[in-house]
């Protein structure tokens, strides 16, 4: 028979059984649309969380103390982490900027309006190294730093809430009680979801150290390395350092943590591909179900039409135009199923970030992949009961009731 | 004259349970072009069987058949199909028609099923007037009387002008006046140079075919000499 007179006589006896047909294809639609917004979702937390390592700084490695820790108890953390530390370190090979931090969440006031904000002390080496970039004023100089000026660059989330649509520039902000003057506003990187980097203050380390956190110990210190590749020596090269200037033994633990940027990625990745496998997986268990439907159905179909089989091959069809029609209203099925759940798919992928907290990122090979897949189950899902149909004989098949 | 059927020492067994049936016990039936014969019997004697073998709709378990000089025995699927398709076109008592297509659309798929490309719709509307429904052409199956429905059949079985029609009791479900109507349809397509079989219980439809064949327990009693 002609391919459109085949095409033509499947949606008709698909049609003649409109629920029947449709119950069929719901679980392909189902199976393809959580496919595609599955692996969308895997692919935007993916991409979100790339974001967010990278924009908190590229090619840096975080220089913390070890927590302290007695018989596996962890306790408070240590202090021995100085300004000196951090100076020694601008001599090491590959490391290109070094900023020394401590840092706090301090209320901001300006004028009766209150901001609960986390204040960095810092350099001025810290904004680039976080990939933060001045918008509007400046960051402050080496001479703020030596003689501990009470200045402060704001992020502009925190501009928003103290001022309004008003110029910061040279406002006096109070923080913990005490007079800053803003001289710069940093540029928005954007919420991210758990952690605004908008909302940040930023003052030199050596005011905050004295004034603000009275303590004579950092944070943490932060090193931005020449190269990508740089950081695994750099990381070795600062460990032994560090070792030496703690006048560590050997054999003793290091009591800081230097923390990788590329580790993080790593890390990312890893916890990532296991969350879309997974998606994926149980996505495609739902796929395969559907096809165990449309076996289901397609039997049933065949044996409900073993009549109309044996007067189709009594007039004429052989086995593979049988074949061939049971064939093509599986795929039409699963066809048809496979384009409404690829929209569906898109329209949730699309969807879902404005109503959920996923983010989602449009995989256009998983729909194709999904597409192709969906066809593939037709096939093989209805090659059987295709097969059982053709293969009848046609006196059998007639004398069915 | 050649023979269109030719079957030798045809046996067709059936196991139901314990009890082995012999709906064939041995049929040898020659059947010549442009015959005319009727094929009767009482209800269980294998009338249906034989049909259906002939009709290359069912295999037997032994014995040879030769359609028009072809052994069946040694034909391909496909070829089969298409015997059936081209040159034999059978009626069957129950119509068998399909339910969710016109009466058009039924008499064309047996051109469908040859391939044809061009001129389907004519010669079914053609085979459709030849037994005078041109007016129920667009008619379900269900929308027709079972003389109707006999008859889309027979336009069916003789749109691909095959040369041999087999009646498996073409009138046993319609009433003495139809059936009348379509064993004249019949005999006009016997005139016109078929060979037909037309398997009957009724003694009337009999008695107007010049040859009559018994059957009785698989076995062919009375074969009366041949055309
Ligand atoms: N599929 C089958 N399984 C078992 N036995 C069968 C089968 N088909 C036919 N038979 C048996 O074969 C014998 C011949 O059957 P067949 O249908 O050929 O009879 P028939 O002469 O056409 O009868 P009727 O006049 O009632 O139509 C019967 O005894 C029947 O029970
Ligand atoms: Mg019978």
């Amino acid at each position: 028979m002609l391919f459109w007179t085949i095409v033509k006589v499947g949606v008709k006896s698909l049609w003649a059984n409109k629920l029947r047909s449709f119950l069929a294809m719901l679980g392909i639609i189902i199976g393809v649309a959580s496919v595609i917004a599955m692996l969308a979702i895997g692919a935007g937390s993916r991409k979100e969380m790339m974001t967010m390592i990278t924009s908190r700084g590229s090619n840096m490695l975080t220089i913390s103390p070890e927590q302290v820790s007695q018989s596996g108890v962890t306790g408070g953390t240590r202090q021995n982490l100085t300004v000196a530390d951090a100076q020694a370190m601008l001599g090491v090979e590959g490391v290109q900027r070094v900023a020394p931090v401590v840092s706090g969440n301090m209320q901001i006031k300006f004028r009766g309006k209150n901001q609960p904000t986390p204040v960095a002390g810092c350099t001025s080496t810290y904004l680039p190294i976080r990939s933060f970039e001045i918008e509007s004023g400046r960051c402050f100089s080496d001479a703020d730093e030596e003689s501990r000026t009470r200045v402060a660059v704001l992020g502009p989330a925190t501009v928003e809430k103290l001022f309004g649509v008003d110029d910061p520039l040279n406002q006096i902000i109070k923080i913990k009680g005490l007079n800053f003057r803003v001289i710069g506003v940093t540029k928005a990187k954007g919420d991210q979801g758990w952690f605004n980097p908008d909302n940040q203050a930023f003052i030199p380390y050596t005011t905050a150290m004295d004034q603000l956190f009275g303590t004579t110990y950092l944070r943490e210190i932060n090193i931005q390395a020449t190269t990508a590749e740089e950081l695994k020596p750099v990381q070795e090269r600062l460990t032994a350092l560090l070792r030496r200037r703690h006048k560590l033994l050997d054999g003793m633990e290091d009591d800081f943590r230097i923390r990788n940027q590329a580790d993080f990625i790593a890390m990312a990745n890893q916890m990532n591909q296991t969350f879309t496998l997974l998606l994926g997986s149980i996505a495609s268990i739902s796929l395969l179900v559907g096809g165990i439907g449309i076996m289901n159905i397609m039997l049933v179909t065949v044996t409900e039409r073993t009549r109309e089989i044996g007067i189709r091959k009594a007039i004429g069809a052989t086995e593979k135009s049988i074949m061939h029609q049971f064939l093509a209203e599986t795929l039409i099925i699963s066809g048809a199923g496979g384009l409404i759940g690829s929209l569906a798919g898109i329209g949730l992928a699309l969807v879902l970030p404005t109503f959920t907290p996923f983010k989602t990122d449009l995989q256009w090979t998983s729909v194709l992949m999904a597409l192709i897949f969906s066809g593939g189950v037709g096939i093989f899902f209805g090659w059987y009961p295709a097969r059982r149909a053709a293969q009848l004989v046609p006196v059998e098949a007639l004398r069915y009731e | 004259m050649n023979d269109v059927i030719d079957a030798r020492n045809l046996i067709k067994r059936y196991q139901v349970g314990e009890d082995a049936v012999r709906a064939l016990d041995g049929v040898n039936l020659r059947v010549a072009e442009g015959e005319l014969a009727a094929i009767t019997g009482p209800s269980g004697s294998g009338k249906s069987t034989l049909m259906h073998v002939i009709g290359c709709l069912d295999v037997p378990d032994e014995g040879e058949y030769y359609l028009a000089g072809e052994n069946v025995a040694k034909l391909s699927s496909d070829r089969l199909a298409n015997i059936r398709n081209r040159r034999i076109g059978f009626v069957f008592q129950t119509f068998n028609l399909l339910p969710r297509m016109t009466s058009l659309e039924n008499v064309e798929l047996p051109l469908m099923y040859a391939g044809l490309r061009h001129g389907v719709r004519e010669r079914a509307v053609v085979a459709l007037e030849r037994v005078g429904l041109q007016n129920r052409m667009f008619h379900a199956p269900n929308q027709l009387s079972g003389g109707q429905r006999q008859r889309v059949a027979i336009a069916r079985a003789l749109v691909t002008d095959p040369a041999l029609i087999l009646a498996d009791e073409p009138t046993g479900n319609l009433d003495t006046h139809i059936g009348e109507e379509i064993m004249q349809l019949l005999l006009e397509l016997h005139a016109g140079g078929r060979t037909i079989l037309i398997v009957t219980h009724e003694p009337d439809i009999a008695a107007r075919c010049r040859r009559q064949i018994h059957i009785r327990d698989g076995r062919i009693v009375e074969p009366a000499g041949g055309g």
